[in-house]
């Protein structure tokens, strides 16, 4: 295309949302437009470091002229857009997002989401009347290595991890959705275990799990034992020290104890991803059961 | 990208060549040792299109699509296991353990049509028989099913061998307008020789290519704008402004889609035209190739259509030998080519973005629009895709111009019409009718009512169409009454029931089809399908809604209609509702 000097680039977009008029540069989500107007969106699928999915439309919002409710995750504002986040339609569509999950899908370790059940007020239970219980996850956890362990139970199909293993992060692809519809479920390919697949174990797909499907093994044994307290945790940050790179890490620690790892997902460095070492090599610190290793 | 790291496994013999053949031996395969295949950025672009032909060719070797089976197409398409696995895993036509009983499979349908034609007793006869049978959704077939015979449609997928269905073999008989001289689009069914283009010729064929090219594309265009015309894959959306809008593309590649994946409920129309008059769907693809000035001509046809595939390859080979594909196609000094792809038994794919990311070779998820086709379709690349029975409407467009095109049907829905009738009536099958004719006289057209009972019920449109009831008999078929009427002509199907049937046992099927089509990816679909599926079953053993149940119907169908992804998750719950709405529900309080 020619550029011409009659159309000036748009630089910024003006939208009403909830009857406020908001101004944010144009290519803006609905979404961070309406943080921006301080208004609280619920998100599931969408993370600031992945590219929008927008499978799991909890965030929808109802926009004028627009016959189905909108992700506001993945739309850009547009000049004019007329945007309501409270309508009937945006929270019965929320309620019931939440409360589909909520039927099939352990959310306990899922405060947020738990938050946002009791907001829009979801009735979870209401599908498990009669003599036909409503249809579960129904997933044992696969505990296949001493890393990291994964309990499917808690997945709400957010791609996340896909993502994250995929195009957006890692580019290794050990993981992918398989099966159809309500059958569909993260897997390796047959099904492998981890070690037996192409995971490096780098665990960002741990970083990226909304709701404590995949978990590092140190915070599932704890969890086991009744002796998870996030609130006796603190979190160091640091830099790691195996390369020059500069990814920081945040240090999760329990009784002077290394629980867990993560990275900041806006740090310029690691965009929250980190490899191996950075998030599993802290033996020199404290010591691990040997991992297994791939053979 | 990534090194591909893949298991052990490796292919046997029958499978390593099945898949070569499929593929044409075109690769070279990298390996830096035993598990670990070197892979490049070509990944994405470069042959994951032939996915799944790949793994077609391996279903059909041995039954099954083994792990060793797997990394043999891997390694060779340069696709990661766990990706090619999760599309593996997306069809109904592949199975990815290793089946008890070897050999061909017996699919029989068992949706509405079949479902009152008896499927119920023929699978248990089969299964009696020792046949290996697998229960599958509408096959499109469904104007063979007969509830006195007991006739139901079946395919059946063949292990070392090709797929048939054994219908085919015997001349098709089912078309009941033949010699009527008022047909545009199926005018040819049953005169012309299917498998011979000289044939086609005498009967008039590529004259509109001709006439096509000697107007120029962009009259093209303008005549298809000006004739009314409106998709009949569903959405009914002016075929005119979608041709503008790719021919409006420039710079780069182009394509044409023929959507001939077919498996809505109660739909075979394009499945009699494919079979009968092929070379139809050729030209006129050609025709909207020439248009839109693409260069790739695609069709994509469900893979339990081996008749059709049969028939279009055919077609194809000839047209390119006859210089009507290829570098100057018929001479229009614009080069032209078409590949047929097959799905592999999954309904979403014939929604369009699903349709692209399937012979993409990722799995049949919708993606979001916008972007629409127009300027990201297939490989991101401006698209036109359209019906069968959409393009088979240009061709007579080209020839009698928009306003003579206009001569028939009503101001809004200009031309005629393909309609599915199956269910209770005397003869099923195709019927061409003017827009504007009653419900009732399709109806008379095709026999009338048959069996014991009283008509109670029509299905309209299919699964994701609506139920209406004796008082729309008078209805116009036109997009403007339907709409009026609140219900939907979709993909033309008129599937009629008495009052002898157990409508609840035909809506616990319908929310089972929504419920194992749906491709998963969305909240309000992946869970909705189920829920409501769950309803219609305790429905079934209570024999009635409790106030609350109904509450959540239509709490579930509210979610799904206003937040779903695409336009299964915003229909899946039409059908339900129009039939509680309409009192054909035992006991439901309103
Ligand atoms: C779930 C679903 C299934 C569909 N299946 C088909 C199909 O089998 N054939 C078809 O032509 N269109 C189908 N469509 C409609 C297509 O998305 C698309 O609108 C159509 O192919 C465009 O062609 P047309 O404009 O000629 O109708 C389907 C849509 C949805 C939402
Ligand atoms: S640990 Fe890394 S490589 Fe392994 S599955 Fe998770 S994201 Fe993929
Ligand atoms: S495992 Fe976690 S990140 Fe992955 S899809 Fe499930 S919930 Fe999302
Ligand atoms: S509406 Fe259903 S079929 Fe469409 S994207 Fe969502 S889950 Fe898939
Ligand atoms: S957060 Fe927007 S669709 Fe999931
Ligand atoms: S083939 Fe059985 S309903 Fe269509």
């Amino acid at each position: 295309m020619t550029a011409t000097f009659e159309t000036p680039v748009e630089t910024s977009v003006s939208l009403t949302i909830d009857g406020e008029a908001v101004e944010v540069p144009a290519g803006t989500s609905i979404h961070k437009a309406c943080e921006s107007a301080g208004i609280d969106t619920p998100t599931l699928c969408w993370a600031e470091n992945l590219t929008p999915v927008n499978v799991c439309r909890v965030c929808v919002v109802e926009v004028e002229g627009q016959r189905a409710l909108v992700p506001s995750c993945a739309r850009p504002a547009e000049e004019g857009m007329v945007v309501e986040t409270d309508s009937d339609r945006v929270k019965h569509s929320r309620k019931m997002v939440l409360e589909f999950l909520g039927s099939g899908v352990n959310l306990d370790q899922a405060p947020e989401l738990e938050k946002w059940i009791e907001h829009y007020g979801s009735d979870t239970g209401r599908y498990d009347q009669y003599d036909l219980p409503a249809l579960k996850m129904g997933e044992a956890p696969k505990i296949q290595d001493n890393l990291y362990i994964r309990d499917y139970d808690r997945c709400v199909l957010c791609y996340k991890c896909v993502e994250a293993c995929g195009d957006d992060a890692q580019h290794t692809y050990a993981i992918a959705i398989s099966g159809r519809g309500f059958d569909a479920r993260i897997s390796t390919e047959f099904d492998v275990t981890l070690p037996d697949s192409a995971c490096v174990y780098c665990g960002n797909c741990i970083g990226v799990c909304p709701t404590g499907a995949i978990q590092f093994k140190t915070e599932y044994d704890l969890r086991e034992a009744d002796d998870w307290r996030p609130d006796d945790q603190d979190v160091t940050r640091t830099v790691c020290s195996y390369c020059g790179v500069g990814c920081n890490l945040e240090l999760h620690t329990q009784d002077d104890k290394i629980v867990k790892v993560t990275s900041p997902a806006d740090h310029s460095v690691t965009s929250g991803m980190l490899c191996i070492k950075g998030r599993f090599g802290w033996q020199y610190v404290q010591p691990l059961d040997p991992p297994t290793r791939k053979q | 990208m990534a090194d591909l790291y893949i298991s052990e496994e490796t292919a046997d013999d029958i499978e390593r060549a099945a898949v070569d053949a499929s593929l044409g031996g075109r690769f070279v395969v990298v390996r830096e040792s035993e598990r670990l295949i070197r892979a490049g950025t070509s990944k994405r672009h470069g042959h994951r299109h032939l996915l799944l032909p790949a793994l077609h060719a391996l279903q059909n070797a041995k039954g099954w699509i083994s792990p060793g089976g797997l990394n043999h197409v891997c390694e060779t398409l340069q696709v990661p296991p766990a990706e090619a696995y999760g599309v593996a895993t997306f069809y109904d036509l592949f199975r990815t353990d290793e089946p008890s009983q070897v050999g061909d499979v017996t699919h029989v349908c068992v949706d509405a049509a079949c479902q009152i034609a008896g499927s119920a007793a023929r699978i248990a006869d089969l299964k009696a028989q020792g046949v290996n049978v697998h229960e599958s959704p509408c096959l499109g077939q469904c104007e063979r099913a007969n509830d006195v015979t007991g006739e139901v449609a079946e395919f059946v997928q063949g292990v070392g061998g090709p797929d048939r269905v054994e219908a085919d073999e015997q001349p098709y008989a089912l078309f009941h307008q033949q010699g009527d001289e008022s047909l545009r689009l199926l005018k040819r069914i049953g005169q012309v020789d299917p498998t011979s283009l000289a044939s086609y010729r005498e009967h008039g064929g590529y004259d509109a290519l001709a006439a096509a090219i000697a107007m120029g594309a962009e009259a093209v265009c303008t005549a298809v704008a000006d004739s009314g015309l409106s998709g009949r894959g569903g959405a009914a959306f002016p075929t005119g402004i979608k041709w503008r809008a790719v021919a409006a593309e420039r710079g780069r590649p182009k394509h044409v889609v023929a959507n001939c994946d077919e498996s809505e409920p109660g739909t075979f129309k394009d499945r009699v035209v494919m079979e009968n008059d092929p070379f139809a769907v050729i030209e006129s693809l050609t025709v909207a190739g020439f248009a839109t000035g693409a260069e790739n001509g695609w069709i994509y046809i469900r893979g339990e259509y081996p008749l059709a595939t049969a028939r279009l390859q055919n077609a194809i080979n000839q047209a390119l030998e006859a210089g009507l594909l290829g570098d100057d196609a018929a001479g229009s000094g614009h080069r032209f080519n078409i590949e047929i792809r097959r799905g592999a038994g999954a309904y979403i794919c014939g929604e369009e973005t699903a349709l692209f990311a399937s012979l993409e070779g990722f799995r049949g998820e919708p993606r979001s629009k916008p972007p629409f086709p127009t300027t990201h379709g297939l490989f991101q690349e401006p698209t036109a895709i359209n019906n069968p029975e959409t393009l088979l409407n240009a061709l007579e467009i080209v020839q009698i111009g928009a306003d003579g095109y206009r001569s028939r049907g009503t101001e809004r829905s200009p031309g005629t019409k393909l309609l599915c009738l199956s269910g209770r009536v005397a003869k099923p099958g195709v019927y061409e009718v003017e827009f504007g004719t009653t419900l009732g006289e399709v109806i008379e057209l095709a026999g009338g009512i048959t069996g014991s009972g009283e008509l109670n019920s029509i299905l309209m449109g299919g699964a994701a169409g609506s139920f209406v009831d004796a008082s729309y008999l008078d209805m116009p078929i036109t997009l403007e009454d339907a709409r009026e009427r609140g219900t939907t002509l979709g993909s033309g199907v008129v599937l009629a029931f008495t009052d002898e049937i157990d409508m609840v046992d035909i809506l616990v099927r319908i929310s089972q089809f929504f419920r194992d089509e749906s491709c998963g990816q969305c909240v309000p679909c992946r869970v909705g399908c189920v829920r409501q599926n769950e309803t219609m079953v305790v429905l079934q053993e209570k024999g009635s809604l409790t106030p609350d149940r109904r509450q959540l119907v239509d709490d579930i169908a509210q979610v799904m209609v206003d937040a779903s992804i695409c336009g299964f998750g915003h229909t899946a719950t039409n059908a339900i509702n129009s039939a509680i709405e309409l009192g054909l529900v035992p006991g439901v309080p309103s």
